[in-house]
């Protein structure tokens, strides 16, 4: 097989170039029941927390933990990964996504090893997630602590 | 009826967050790792300003389980730890929101490497 002569740039180009609307439309309805039908799931978590009398504080732990759970097992079991190539963003924005990209790696590199493979690659894609998630609401809060000493 | 229109507000509210993502994935040539970023700290600064909450009491889950949520949580943890404690509440409050999500992610993560082994790719 001859290899194309053309950077992964100028292929992307090429192929967003030559994708009927269709297909992009395709795209974007399969995210958007994909990720609808998760965040309904999670809606539904939700309605069962309230039942079991969960506060407003551990309600949505419940939920999210759940929804964790389920999208490493799924990963760990080969479905997500399927999901995802299905789906696109619809499965990598939920928090089930959140949770396939860390056990996704972790999984894949366990020859690497217990430290360096599993502890290390399960924030290949959360670590930049959690640094930046983490570091601007840091951000947010202490702008909110400045305002507050302005005003009050 | 109220409670199925929760899950419609839920289902299409979700969905249109993720066709946002899936937006950035067809027309831009941002990696998977940037947008999930860009998701977080866009829920992080929209809810500093007051935008995201009003989606939260519209569209419950449609708006706490995409990635914008999490940002949403770190952001609503640390202004409420400010409230409580002052100053180091910014340093409080996010990460404590956000404990059970992450810890789950985290315990999950690891013993999932432990039990499952390595697919070949789809």
């Amino acid at each position: 097989m001859s290899r194309v002569p053309f950077t992964p740039e100028q292929y992307g180009e090429l192929v967003s170039k030559l994708t009927p609307p269709s297909r992009m439309l395709r795209g974007y309805w399969r995210a958007f029941w994909v990720g609808g039908l998760i965040c309904a799931f999670g809606q539904a978590l939700t309605l069962w927390a309230e039942r079991l009398n969960l506060g407003e504080i551990t309600a949505p732990m419940f939920t999210t933990s759940v929804l964790v759970f389920l999208g490493t097992t799924l990963t760990g079991l080969g479905v997500y990964d399927v999901i995802g190539k299905y789906a696109g963003a619809g499965s990598a924005i939920p928090v089930t996504g959140f949770a396939n990209s860390m056990a996704a790696p972790a999984i894949e590199f366990q020859r690497e090893g217990a430290i360096m493979g599993v502890g290390a690659r399960l924030f290949t894609l959360a670590g930049p997630v959690l640094a930046y998630g983490i570091a601007s609401s840091v951000a947010v809060g202490i702008v909110y602590w400045l305002i507050r000493g302005w005003v009050l | 009826m109220d409670t199925v229109w929760l899950f419609v507000k839920a289902f299409v509210v979700g969905g249109l967050i993720c066709d946002v993502g899936q937006l950035l994935i067809m027309r831009t040539k941002l990696t998977n790792a940037r947008i999930l970023v860009l998701f977080v700290t866009s829920g992080v600064f929209l809810t500093a300003l007051g935008l995201y909450k009003p989606l939260v009491d519209f569209a419950g889950a449609g708006a706490t389980v995409p990635l914008t949520g999490f940002g949403y949580s770190l952001a609503m943890g640390a202004i409420e730890a400010v409230n409580r404690y002052g100053f180091w509440g910014a340093f409080v409050g996010g990460i404590s929101r956000t404990a059970a999500g992450i810890t789950a992610a985290i315990v999950f993560g690891l013993i999932n490497a432990l039990v499952f082994k390595p697919h070949a790719k789809p």
